[in-house]
């Protein structure tokens, strides 16, 4: 699960570090309200920033033609300005696709005065199951271009999960980044709060980019995490409620919601050839022979190793539901699962559902001959594959006809 | 000799009384599997009966690891207790836990992993199909059958089978045996991202194991677990490597399915493995229909 940044920055902050003061706002008047505090505390920048999910905001563009989805206020009345031209509105930007996003949340903060920029992230390294630290002198730009280009320029900390992170392997990463004095202090602390964010909220990624020297109001130079960005694992949402509640269905696509609620495992793409497979392996793997025949899968969909009559009529009503859907590939092995008891679900959906695209089902494994003579019989026009790949050939041909 | 387990191998299973594990349990007494002990913390004394078996129930690993003998453990304990069950396992000094478990948080299977390292038991998964080492019985049975493949598929033989996915699996396998070509062992290593044994561990034991001959290894995006074990296989290779990897057409920065199978931050890509598959000199699956063709016609 993503989250936004300003709920990021709530959890971070919830663990020791520094963030640009600001808050959250859903109507105009508490973006006046929010942008009033900012400018009566000193400041003399604030910032307006879209709260969607997807990156490049700064760079986006709003259907009314409104440019930019971060803005840069120097009084409270253009900050109220900016955030009545965000919120409602539809963003646009590199990562959104077409369609853009809908701004229904502002984060109004403070702009403070950036001396210097880095990049600080805390995720797991599957190489060997720890914990790791990457940092960069290197902040507010593309990191993988950075890891790609130059990754001498990118330190890398691994932390021991039994000792968590300890107060020298923050020294170490202030010194590498070149920090000194009383920021260096500042620094190793920020990381560790940083690391504990990423351990105590479960979190598959914590990136601060840019992490800032700033000057504030008082003229003092501190660190500050400008930006930030957590995904959390959802294996561990469970232990979570208050990150349970961060969730925004309105970033998440309606087929999606609605097949978690029958535990179906769906991702839309762009294609045009539906699939519902058993296992997530099988269901990619069909995904790639569709594509090697010549054509576009139009969905993930894994409906588990136990597909019941009910979560395969859901899956048909989701698949269905998709305009671009032109065919549909059902693929199952049927390994422990009676293939007579899937096919018998697969009529049922198909009668329930008054499907009327081309359908073309490949089944195999326990009692496959029963469940091919079921679907024969079933007077159904389907059309079935003897292996995966003749399936996908005469799924393919439907739709290039 | 086979790889991991033999069909003499004692197992226990933990959760031998929740639904899932239970209809696993029964499936490997029917196929012929020594499952000699099950582990429901305070259903210790009673018993699991099926087909006329009857096996004892303990309250800890330890208990039945000491009254059985067995060496070999399948987790079926849901998601919040698995990762502590697995290392129940670890101190009663088994020699193989097999985790079947999907969901566990990534934190408790690192904080699992950093605690078992230097121990003697090996684990395998989490979110894994499992291990089977088929019989020689009719459709494979008297085999040891630890997880949730079917047993009928197999069919003793040369063939070692090892996958990230469980369906996957069962797809080559059944390619095999249809072509009349049995497996020595089979291993699911699961779809999470941390795990306990990885492509690599387990293509060593293959290429160590004398009644191997070729392998299959199928992949899946995310990690560079497949690029690491290509290039140990492009160095100490000794048998014929077949592979396929599933994810070409997945969109970067999803999860597809598995927790494990994404691509992040430009890493992880199918295009980049299959890269490392082919400079390893790995035979390429182009289809997922050619895995077993593709291993044959390489022997």
């Amino acid at each position: 699960m993503n989250i936004h940044e300003y709920q990021a920055k709530q959890l971070l902050k919830q663990y020791g570090v520094a963030v640009p003061p600001g808050d959250a706002c859903k109507t105009v008047e508490e973006a006046k309200a929010a942008a009033d505090k900012i400018f009566g505390s000193g400041n003399r920048l604030a910032v307006v920033k879209s709260q969607i999910h997807a990156g490049g905001r700064g760079k986006g563009t709003f259907k009314d033609g409104f440019k930019g989805g971060v803005k840069l206020a120097k009084s409270a009345e253009e900050a109220t300005t900016h955030a009545k031209a965000m919120l409602g509105n539809t963003l646009v930007t590199k990562q959104t696709g077409p369609d853009g996003r809908v701004v229904s949340t502002v984060l109004v903060a403070a702009a403070e005065d950036i001396k210097k920029e880095f990049y600080l992230a805390v995720l797991l390294d599957r190489a060997n199951s720890r914990p790791l630290i990457m940092a960069s002198t290197e902040g507010g730009v593309d990191i993988e271009e950075v890891a790609e280009k130059s990754p001498e320029k990118i330190i890398k900390e691994h932390v021991d999960p039994a000792m968590g992170f300890q107060p020298w392997q923050g020294r170490k990463i202030a010194a590498a980044l070149g920090l000194k004095g009383e920021l260096a202090g500042q620094a190793a602390k920020l990381f560790a709060g940083v690391y504990k964010t990423w351990w105590e909220a479960d979190a598959a990624m914590v990136e601060i980019n840019p992490l800032c020297i700033c000057v504030g109001a008082d003229g003092k130079e501190k660190m500050v995490a400008v930006d930030a960005k957590i995904g959390l694992d959802d294996n561990a949402l469970y232990r979570h409620k208050d990150i349970q509640e961060m969730r925004d269905l309105a970033e998440e696509s309606p087929l999606e919601i609605e097949a978690s609620k029958f535990n179906l495992n769906y991702i839309k793409l762009d294609g045009s050839i539906a699939c519902l497979v058993n296992g997530a392996g099988l269901a990619m793997a069909t995904m790639d022979i569709i594509q090697h025949y010549g054509a576009s899968p139009a969905n993930f969909l894994d409906v588990g190793g136990g597909a019941s009559k009910d979560q395969v009529t859901a899956a048909f009503k989701i698949i269905l539901s998709d305009p671009a859907v032109k065919a549909i590939f059902v693929n199952i092995f049927g390994g422990i699962m009676d293939c007579n008891v899937i096919a018998t679900g697969i009529v049922a959906a198909v009668k329930e559902t008054g499907l009327t695209l081309p359908l073309v089902v490949r089944l195999e494994g326990n009692n496959v001959a029963a469940g091919k003579k079921t679907l024969a019989e079933s007077g159904l026009t389907l059309i079935t594959g003897d292996s995966m790949s003749d399936a996908a050939q005469k799924v393919v041909k439907t739709v290039s006809k | 000799m086979a790889i991991l387990v033999t069909p003499q191998t004692k197992l226990l299973v933990q959760g031998i009384t929740g639904e899932f594990g239970a209809r696993h349990a029964k499936l490997s007494l029917d196929y012929g599997t020594q499952l000699v002990a099950g582990v429901t913390p305070g259903k210790g004394g009673q018993f699991f009966e099926h087909g006329g078996h009857k096996v004892p129930i303990f309250d800890t690993v330890a208990d039945a690891v000491k009254q059985t003998g067995a060496t070999a453990s399948a987790v079926f304990v849901p998601p919040p207790f698995a990762a502590d069950a697995i290392l129940e396992g670890v101190d009663a000094g088994l020699e193989l836990v097999v985790a079947i478990t999907e969901g566990i948080p990534v934190r408790d299977m690192v904080r699992a992993k950093q605690a078992m390292a230097g121990s003697k038991t090996r684990l395998i998964g989490p979110n894994c199909p499992g291990v089977v080492t088929p019989g020689e019985g009719k459709d494979s049975h008297g085999g040891c059958r630890i997880g949730i493949a079917p047993g009928y598929i197999h069919k003793k033989g040369n063939i070692g089978v090892v996958s990230r996915s469980g369906t996957l699996t069962y797809e080559a396998v059944w390619q095999l045996t249809s072509r009349g070509v049995g497996q020595s062992t089979c291993v699911g290593i699961g779809g999470d991202p941390v795990n306990g044994t990885s492509h690599l561990d387990v293509i060593k034991l293959f290429m160590a194991d004398p009644e191997t001959k070729g392998i299959i290894m199928i992949g899946e995006i995310g990690g560079s677990a497949e690029e690491e074990a290509a290039e140990w296989i492009a160095k100490n290779g000794t048998k014929p490597v077949a592979g396929f990897i599933a994810g070409a057409t997945a969109p970067p920065g999803r999860r597809m399915g598995h927790a494990g199978a994404i691509v992040s931050g430009g890493k992880g890509t199918a295009e980049a493995k299959i890269a490392a598959f082919k400079a390893a000199g790995i035979g390429i699956a182009v289809t997922p229909s050619d895995m077993a063709d593709t291993l044959l016609k390489m022997m």
